[in-house]
């Protein structure tokens, strides 16, 4: 109360943005991280990452060089300039429309994108190799998932175990000899990458069934360009507005009719689904028709049609945003009602592309993750450039007992959930915790992975006025179709509790704008 | 474009005019039930009829009044809330193609209507009804205005003329009906009725502008049947009908059914009209205007249109 009439009595103006009773359309709920009416204080003297690496600031107190204009514009900005840019960027993802859905929310259908005005920078050289890294990944992984659809020579070859294949619930049997274009299964990957306490980057795991969070990646750089514009003119930060056109030619490439102007449809399940926003907006920006299951229909000539007022209209490439379990009542969840029946047909004969290719899950998967090197080397012949985080199999009894003697130490995750759920993080569990996550581990190893716990990098995040170090990850995104494209950057995820490791946007977490600088 | 997304904006466009029409009725109602002497004896059964919720209404449970069994009630899929919840449902589903200004102005209707409607229906006046349609002329200017007049636009006005058509031949009928029931107590009072009937479609300006005479009932109903020019004249809801279609994809497959609403109206003899050849008149009116939504459905809307 103080606080306010001070600002009053100063003739600081209140912003709209706070007043949540003005916000005009009154579903859109702003979250926590809202700026209050008080300005942000910089103290680099106090910003302290612990033995963490900082993305921004250097271990001698000095901006890293490809933060550099960052920091200085940053420094140069006062306190109410700053809170004056967070509350407009929050202000713009209301006003556009910018949201998620959270599925413990009960009620409330859309939540306002929690977006930090921080951006996080990387070095161009730095990322070139990266980039490289990920494109060679990509292409082991897929190579790798043909040959498990066909004649599994790396598991004949002794270099893969058979048991891990069969015991895998997304392996899919409908799937086996199809042949899809270029023989891409993964068209599109997201691949969450970390950096360590050393500066080393590492794969975190591989996204492969159905990716999201690429719309916000290109609304975060929107937000930025209308908050610092003065920042691009004066760097070069590469640009990443390109993707929707490159998602678009990759997605044409695929279409099973040569010509030039392919039928390419985004397959949602619907509104109520929590990345529906993104499904809406990449259809929207690569002019593609958004459709849900009732609208496809397959014919007697096992194509691929959409109900349309010009009459059936047939669909070339699907780009499926569904999980392929629920894509084909006809082969796979008989009560699906999200999918269209004889898809899996159409797909087979040839007729319709979809995008992932059904069957691609067998590769997501964290006990698979632990092979991917090995990958590389067998169908490419390449050292990886890119390491996996050292990673223990609970299926191994040795690695088993090791696990469990040091949960402590370790994060131990399911081998198929996402989203952060079921897993254990040992340094921050309570002894109870342990107790019982050693049980779950015991009753199904096979399930559960163990990693050492990777000391996250952090950049400065507006927390409380203040800017203060978090933990952040990165997803990139790898399309494959006749050629590979990687985005520049990515989407930075922040974990907005101190000290949490825990990114995703599902609990909580909120994201920034991703910078390649060079 | 989608069928699934043609039929909803195409209901949603129904529904809105559907409110907007059972909006002005009961506006129009409310002032003349203050005009008429005591021995008129209309109430509220009337304009349920109109809107044919009167057998709804018998079978629906006994402590609602016709008046809120009109406006609020859930157990009537027709009432004016009802018919708004439908409107708004299909307008959010269908953002994308709708500008969002209309989905605001829609859900804030929906909102006021929940709001205030409660009260019209425990005193009748209208001031609620007279806000209502305001704000549907809002949406309908929205629409106009700044939606591109491509096919999705073309499903907005076949669902508002084929509401409409068919709102003007209720009121026609029902005035019609309501003569004939009481021809002598009410023959001081035709053109009290007759001015009734227009001012419930909005026309009476209209008409005093074109129809230089007494309000005739055989006058208003030419007006209303046959003017090409006043929006709410069945002719003209016909003629904006022919021209959405010609600018939708493969509307050969309505031709038949357009061409039999088109004949009823032309053929009708005016002059000849008993009340109840009128009567009969609007019946089959009612049946090809069904007959033609029917073909429409199965043309372009039917989400659940086989394969070949």
């Amino acid at each position: 109360m103080a606080a306010r009439a001070s600002a009053q009595a100063s003739g600081w103006q209140l912003p709209d943005g706070n007043n949540n009773e003005r916000l005009r359309n009154k579903n859109i709920k702003q979250n926590q991280k809202s700026a209050s009416t008080r300005n942000i204080t910089i103290d680099w003297d106090n910003y302290d990452p612990g033995n963490a690496y900082d993305d921004i600031i250097g271990p001698d107190g000095k901006p890293r060089p490809a933060a550099g204009e960052l920091a200085k514009r940053l420094g140069a900005l006062s306190p109410k300039d700053l809170k004056d840019r967070q509350v407009a960027a929050e202000k713009a993802i209301v006003e556009t429309g910018i949201t998620f859905t959270v599925y413990s929310e009960g009620q409330n259908i859309d939540r306002a994108w929690p977006f930090d005005i921080v951006p996080r920078t990387l070095d161009k050289d730095e990322w070139m190799n990266t980039e490289a890294g990920l494109k060679q990944r990509l292409r082991a992984l897929n190579h790798f998932i043909d040959d498990v659809y066909h004649d599994q020579r790396i598991v004949k070859d002794g270099r893969f175990p058979r048991e891990i294949l069969e015991s895998s619930k997304n392996f899919l049997p409908a799937c086996v000899g199809a042949n899809p274009a270029h023989k891409v299964w993964a068209n599109i990957c997201g691949t969450d990458l970390v950096r360590d306490k050393d500066g080393t980057i590492y794969v975190l795991e591989d996204n492969l069934r159905v990716p999201s969070g690429v719309s916000y990646m290109l609304e975060n750089r929107s937000i930025t360009k209308q908050v610092f514009p003065e920042l691009f003119s004066r760097q070069k930060i590469l640009p990443v507005d390109d993707y929707p056109a490159e998602l678009f030619n990759m997605l044409v490439s695929l279409s099973p009719r040569p010509g030039d102007d392919p039928e390419v449809v985004v397959l949602t399940p619907g509104i109520y689904n929590s990345a529906y926003f993104e499904h809406s907006y990449l259809a929207r920006r690569m002019g593609a028709e958004l459709v849900e299951g009732n609208d496809l229909v397959v014919g007697d000539d096992d194509c691929v049609y959409m109900r349309a007022i010009e009459g059936l209209v047939r669909v070339d490439v699907i780009y499926s945003r569904i999980n392929a379990t629920f894509l084909d009542p006809e082969v796979f969840e008989k009560d699906s009602m999200l999918g269209v029946p004889g898809l899996i047909r159409s797909w087979r004969a040839g007729n319709v592309a979809i995008a992932n290719a059904p069957g691609t899950g067998v590769a997501d998967d964290k006990v698979v993750y632990i092979f991917v090197p090995d990958m590389i080397r067998y169908y490419l012949d390449e050292e990886p450039i890119l390491a996996n985080v050292p990673t223990y199999q609970c299926a191994d009894p040795k690695s088993l007992g090791f696990v469990l003697e040091n949960l402590e130490e370790l994060v131990v995750k399911p081998a198929n959930e996402s989203g952060g759920y079921g897993m254990l993080v040992g340094p921050q569990s309570t002894l109870k915790e342990r107790t019982e996550f050693k049980e779950v581990v015991k009753n199904n190893p096979r399930n559960y992975v163990a990693q050492p716990v990777i000391t996250l990098s952090t950049v400065p995040t507006v927390v409380n006025r203040k800017l203060e170090p978090r933990h952040v990850d990165l997803r990139p995104f790898i399309l494959q179709g006749d050629s590979l494209y990687v985005t520049p950057g990515g989407l930075t995820r922040v974990a907005l509790r101190r000290g949490s490791l825990v990114v995703n946007s599902s609990q909580g977490g909120g994201s920034k704008d991703t910078w390649v600088v060079g | 474009m989608l069928s699934r997304v043609a039929e909803r904006v195409y209901w949603m466009s129904r529904y809105l005019e559907r409110v907007e029409s059972a909006a002005r009725l009961v506006a129009v109602y409310s002032e003349l039930l203050l005009d008429l002497p005591e021995e008129a004896q209309l109430d509220w059964s009337l304009p349920l009829e109109i809107l044919g919720m009167g057998d709804g209404y018998q079978q629906s449970p006994k402590d609602e009044t016709e008046l809120s069994f009109m406006l609020t009630s859930p157990n009537n899929v027709a009432s004016i809330l009802s018919s708004l919840n439908y409107a708004r449902e299909n307008a959010r589903t269908t953002r994308d193609i709708v500008p969002s200004e209309a989905w605001r102005t829609v859900n804030e209707l929906h909102l006021y209507a929940a709001r205030n409607l409660p009260t019209v229906a425990r005193r009748p006046g209208s001031k609620v009804a007279l806000e209502i349609v305001g704000r549907c002329h809002e949406i309908t200017g929205i629409l106009e205005g700044t939606m591109s007049h491509g096919p999705a636009y073309q499903f907005v006005r076949l669902g508002r003329s084929l509401e409409r058509a068919d709102m003007t031949s209720r009121i026609i009928d029902v005035a019609a009906t309501i003569m004939i029931a009481n021809r002598e107590e009410l023959e001081r009072n035709d053109s009290t009725i007759w001015r009734a009937v227009l001012r419930a479609l909005s026309a009476y300006q209209m008409y005093r502008q074109y129809v230089r005479r007494r309000i005739l009932a055989e006058d208003v109903v030419v007006f209303l049947l046959k003017d090409k020019d006043f929006p709410r004249s069945i002719t003209h809801c016909v003629n904006v009908l022919d021209d959405a279609l010609s600018n939708l994809p493969r509307a050969e497959a309505t031709a038949e059914a357009m061409q039999q609403v088109r004949s009823c109206v032309a053929d009708v003899a005016v002059e000849k009209l008993e009340h109840d050849t009128l009567h009969q008149f609007v019946d089959d009116l009612q049946l090809d205007l069904g007959t033609l939504h029917g073909v429409i459905y199965e043309t372009w809307l039917n989400p659940m249109r086989a394969a070949q």
